[in-house]
């Protein structure tokens, strides 16, 4: 049953025996076992890539009322490896003008960005790459270097497009972590720890999307704006900018930025599924019950981890191919006018709740948290409803009415 | 402790080496044979007029200086917020104090019309 219960430590003590045993020095066996497990990870995180592609054509097939890819393979499950295929054998172009070294190292960034994330992220209680004790700020700043990227791959194509893209997305990027960072702070409160294995752990009793529903929205909301998918996709607008910083990408460069992006919007469901759904963990402690017992078996914890993920991903593709593209000027307005001060308010809001509610029993504590983050939230919709009713009674307004009016204040 | 940091480390360098292999790969496989229209610059089939590496005017410019004020702030929340269990409400309401200077900052930013796309 060990097996069962820990496969990870098993292998990589019988993997330590074996190499010691080979007389290798004892930091040279760890390096090598460390190099193993990296790459058996990043091969599952590719492999889920692949498999991602296909998802993504699926869903935004059946969006749209079409079938999809469903000619290569039962429903064209073959179609990414052929895609694959397909980018490798294309002629790799690049453009005069550019700045060859800088252009050729974005796509690598980009990818390498969003694989580094996987480094953290728990799939079961035993399955793990790290459990780092500063978390919460490693997914902040890999998200920092996957923005790099895009300004690197906008500035050095020496296209204007690109340049316009690159430029969009630094405006995207340093106004929605501020709300991120921010909402990270709730989980922080709530578990006191920012090892994102010891939040997961903090939720077996309760899931913090129901300690704090507006935290988890406004997380969603700032991780869309992060991937740069839509309606935050100003960077590539196909539209207006063509396809933004990647315009003069071909080949398996282009490549690399379009499966970053799909693991990259995989990844931050599974984020999402960590620090509000319970990660790895069942629903609301029902793995301590006797009769689903089974649910602690690592791999039953990676498959329930892997299923809320792709939920945090499907509802990220819902949105992406259901809202329209926003205006930037809005984009920004929205961030600092709206986002902001609300996940501020929430943050407050459980820094103290959580310390006043402390003493309560469990159902008063939770019904209190769940309570004022649904006040917090109606107050805000009547504030917007009120906010909207103003602007559309000063548009109705004839234009010399309200000159005197503003005359008159 | 160390061991976790070497992992990252390594984790990095074999983040950066899976998405090379594939490039080196393509550039094996695939053809090759640039041209000068080929290698143009893309937009949309128009001549492009002058370099692309120009002065660019950043609209989000105080943006950027607000967003460097709020990121340096709410990195020093962290400790606050992962300490908190340990200490009483007073603790807490001097946490909220430091965010109302924050908020402060962005009401004056606000009132300023610093937060208009210009």
């Amino acid at each position: 049953m060990t097996f069962w219960n820990n496969p990870i430590n098993l292998i990589a003590n019988w993997l330590n025996g074996l190499l010691t045993g080979w007389h290798l020095p004892g930091t040279l066996a760890t390096i090598l076992i460390f190099v193993i497990g990296i790459t058996v990870l990043i091969v599952f995180a590719m492999v889920l890539d692949i498999g991602l592609v296909w998802v993504e054509r699926k869903v935004v097939a059946r969006f749209q009322d079409r079938l999809g890819p469903n000619r290569i393979g039962p429903f064209g499950l073959i179609q990414p490896v052929a895609d694959i295929i397909k980018m490798v054998i294309k002629e790799d172009i690049t453009p005069a003008g550019a700045d060859r070294i800088v252009y050729n190292i974005a796509p690598v960034l980009a990818a390498t960005s969003v694989i580094v994330l996987w480094a953290i992220l728990p799939l079961a209680s035993t399955i793990y790459g790290v459990d780092l004790n500063v978390g919460l700020l490693y997914i902040v700043a890999a998200g920092a270097m996957g923005t790099l990227a895009i300004i690197m791959a906008g500035w050095s194509s020496n296209n204007k497009y690109a340049l316009l893209g690159a430029f969009r997305m630094v405006a995207n990027m340093i106004s929605y972590e501020i709300p991120m960072v921010i909402i990270l702070l709730v989980p922080t409160i709530l578990a006191s720890t920012m090892s994102v294995r010891g939040i997961t752990e903090a939720q077996s009793g309760m899931w913090f999307a129901i300690l704090s529903p507006l935290a988890c929205l406004i997380f969603l909301i700032s991780a869309i704006a992060e991937l740069g998918r839509a309606p935050f996709d100003l960077s590539e607008a196909e539209s207006e900018i063509v396809a933004g910083f990647h315009i003069e990408y071909t080949g398996m460069k282009f490549g690399w930025f379009y499966a970053g992006e799909l693991l990259h919007a995989f990844t931050f469901g599974g984020f999402m599924a960590i620090l509000f759904f319970g990660g790895y963990g069942g629903f609301f402690g029902l793995e301590k019950l006797a009769t689903f017992t089974w649910l602690n078996i690592p791999f039953v914890q990676a498959l329930v981890f892997i299923a809320k993920a792709m939920l945090g991903y499907w509802v990220i593709m819902w949105i992406k191919y259901s809202v329209p593209r926003i205006r930037i000027d809005h984009m920004l307005a929205f961030n600092w006018k709206f986002l902001v001060p609300l996940s501020l308010v929430v943050l407050i809001n459980t820094a103290i709740l959580n310390k006043v509610l402390s003493g309560m029993p469990d159902w008063g504590y939770v019904t209190g948290m769940f309570g004022s983050n649904i006040v917090i939230g109606f107050v805000t919709i009547e504030i917007l409803r009120a906010y909207g009713r103003k602007k559309r009674k000063a548009e109705t307004k004839p234009a010399p009415q309200a000159q005197t009016q503003e005359q008159t204040v | 402790m160390q061991n976790e940091w070497l992992y990252i480390g390594l984790f990095l360098v074999v983040g950066i080496i899976v998405p090379i292999v594939p490039l080196v790969f393509a550039r094996l496989v695939a053809p090759r044979k640039p041209n000068p229209i080929k290698q143009s610059t893309y937009e949309c089939g128009i001549e492009t007029v002058g370099e692309s590496w120009v002065q660019f005017k950043a609209q989000y410019y105080i943006f950027a200086l607000v967003f460097l004020v709020f990121d340096v702030e709410t990195v020093f929340l962290f400790p606050w917020a992962l300490t908190l269990k340990q200490f009483p409400l007073f603790v807490v309401l001097e946490g909220v104090l430091f965010i109302g200077i924050l908020v402060a900052g962005l009401v004056y930013a606000w009132r300023k019309g610093m937060l208009e796309w210009v």
